[in-house]
């Protein structure tokens, strides 16, 4: 049995609903792993050694302990899965300047992906629950082949936000104005125009899910689609 | 066996996708084909869906051709009523969004069986939604049909313009039906005249993206249709799934659907494996051109960052 610590650093738990939004299918997920540590769920103070981390939120670089909990995941798990933008990308986090009345001096907020070695990353604020769903799955099933777009994801380039989307898609003649990227975005900052996506910068939040979305930037093989879609299981 | 699963018969899958079958068809009803762009298979297959509550959405893409400022401007649209479905009809030369208003037909129009048309682009992307749905909150199983309609390049607005305004010599307000077919791009206009340029006469206004798109008959679509193959007003329709083959049964078996052997047919499937194989060869050459550029390849992009 896969041992699982489900661990939120600097984040709002919102990612752990979306991934309790699956409903019945959670229920299927947490007969085929050993949850060892959840601070929402559970009464486990450490976090244990264990297979799979999912880590959700950002690491506060002002916050020791925050700073000590993300460094010692490398020791601590065979897998790191950064959930949701927070740890995948940076998220809104980017914006974060601190004199916030509960800590005033935490300001630096960053993804987990520039602290330590993250295997995978899924970015989206929240990521939709039937991505956390997918992922889980085929990571239980270890079809890892299938995993790779969230490993390239992991290594934490760039934000994967609208500004790349209009770099290395629009810009590199790529785009063919599908409106995907528009539908994914929770924010509504991006709207087609002249087949075209534009993105009102002030509403993104960078949260990666219009790069992600987009079929030009990543695209996961027709093969997986014919089997895992198509072969009728979303039936 | 059906009266469908007799005629139909199967090609080539590496050029035109996995497929049950392929086989001519139009629509019976003369209201569809009075405004559809080739045998209205498209248009039959939503108002039946709408109709029978097989589909309780559908998206597809709307223009009016009598806006002042961009007249024949696609945007796409949730359609619940199937008396709206025939405003969609027809094939719009260039980009429309299909795919921005997926999440709003689930979330604001509370759909949960949608049926989407798309050109093979956008039918990639919504399989992939359904694959890896990031940004797809509780869309992946409300997809109950893909439509796909087959596609050689795509055009941006103000080329298409160019092209009935400045080429074909006609106010794009005046023009009734656009097409493609026979070699040549065809503009009928509202007082019924016919105008037509070459086909070469077109390409320098193709959209640059849709060069490296190698899919020209929407693999991963339910079905597909398309005017190549079939004579004019018929269409070709290639069947890939059990569950849009039980679809197209019903319907035949209704008769809403008239069906040929597509054998039986000028020009033939031969011509849709030939236009894929251009289609493929074309395009995969400009996609290894643009790496030697350096440029990123489609699909890839993240892995070039
Ligand atoms: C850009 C483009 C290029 C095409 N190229 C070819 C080709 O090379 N060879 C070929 O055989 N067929 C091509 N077609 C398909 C063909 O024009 C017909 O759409 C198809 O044969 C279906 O005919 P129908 O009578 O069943 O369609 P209809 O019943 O008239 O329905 C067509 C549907 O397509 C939707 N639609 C129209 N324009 C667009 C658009 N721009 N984007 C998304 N949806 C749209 C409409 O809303 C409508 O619901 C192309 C279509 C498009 C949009
Ligand atoms: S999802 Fe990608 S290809 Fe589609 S409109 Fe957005 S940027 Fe363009
Ligand atoms: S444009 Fe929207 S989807 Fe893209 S990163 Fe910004 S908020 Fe996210
Ligand atoms: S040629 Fe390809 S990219 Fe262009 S509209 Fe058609 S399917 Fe889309």
């Amino acid at each position: 049995m896969v041992r699982l610590a489900y661990v939120q650093l600097a984040g709002c738990c919102g990612c752990l609903v979306s991934l309790a939004d699956t409903y019945e299918r959670l229920l299927d997920i947490l007969d085929e792993v050993e949850l060892v540590y959840c601070q929402t769920l559970m009464d486990e103070r450490e976090i244990p050694e264990c297979d799979v981390a999912v880590v959700e939120g950002a690491v506060c670089l002002n916050h020791e302990e925050c700073v000590e909990v993300a460094r010692g995941l490398e020791e601590k798990a065979d897998t790191i899965v950064a959930l949701g933008a927070c740890a995948a990308t940076g998220n809104f986090m980017r914006y974060s300047r601190g004199n916030e009345q509960s800590a005033p001096t935490h300001e630096a907020f960053v993804p987990l992906t520039e602290v330590v070695d993250v295997d995978y990353a899924i970015p989206g604020c929240p990521p939709a629950p039937e991505a956390i769903e997918r992922f889980l799955t085929l990571l239980l099933e270890g079809k890892t082949d299938l995993l790779e777009p969230f490993a390239k994801l992991a290594e934490g380039k760039t934000e994967y936000c609208g500004c790349d989307l209009m770099y290395h898609v629009v810009n590199k003649n790529m785009c063919m104005g599908c409106g995907t990227c528009a539908a994914a975005c929770p924010t509504r900052a991006i709207e087609i125009v002249d087949g075209r996506p534009v993105v009102n910068e002030d509403r993104c939040i960078k949260c990666g899910a219009c790069f992600t979305q987009c079929p030009r930037t990543i695209w996961p093989g027709d093969d997986a689609i014919k089997e895992l879609v198509m072969g009728g299981e979303e039936e | 066996m059906s009266e469908l699963k007799e005629i139909m018969v199967k090609g080539d899958e590496g050029l035109l996708g996995e497929h049950l079958g392929v086989f001519t068809a139009r629509s019976t009803e003369r209201r569809i084909l009075r405004v559809t762009q080739d045998g209205g298979i498209v248009s039959s297959i939503m108002v039946y869906g709408l109709e029978e509550g097989k589909f309780d959405g559908v998206i597809a893409a709307v223009a009016d051709p009598d806006d002042p400022e961009e007249p024949w401007k696609p945007r796409p649209v949730v359609i619940t009523d199937p008396d709206e479905v025939l405003e969609a009809a027809g094939t719009k030369y260039t980009y429309c969004p299909n795919v921005s208003v997926l999440k709003e037909a689930v979330r604001s129009h509370g759909c949960e069986r949608v049926a989407m048309v798309g050109t093979p682009c956008q039918v990639r992307a919504v399989r992939k939604a359904q694959l890896l749905p990031v940004g797809m909150r509780h869309v992946p199983d409300k997809i109950e049909l893909l439509i796909g309609i087959i596609c050689m390049e795509n055009f941006p607005y103000e080329g298409l313009k160019t092209m009935v305004e400045q080429l074909c010599g006609v106010w794009m307000r005046e023009v009734a039906k656009m097409d493609i077919g026979k070699g040549k791009f065809w503009v009928y206009t509202d007082d019924g005249e016919v105008k037509s340029i070459p086909i070469d006469e077109t390409h320098p206004f193709e959209g640059e993206p849709c060069h490296v798109c190698t899919d020209y008959c929407a693999e991963l679509s339910d079905l597909t249709a398309g005017s190549v193959g079939s004579p004019d007003g018929w269409s070709t329709v290639i069947v890939r799934t059990e569950k849009a083959l039980e679809l197209l049964e019903e319907m035949v078996e209704q008769g809403l659907l008239e069906v040929k052997s597509i054998e039986e047919v000028k020009p033939g499937l031969g011509l849709v494996e030939k236009l894929a194989q251009a289609k493929k060869n074309k395009n995969q050459k400009e996609i290894e051109e643009r790496k030697e550029l350096g440029l990123p390849e489609p699909g890839k992009v993240h892995e070039q960052l």
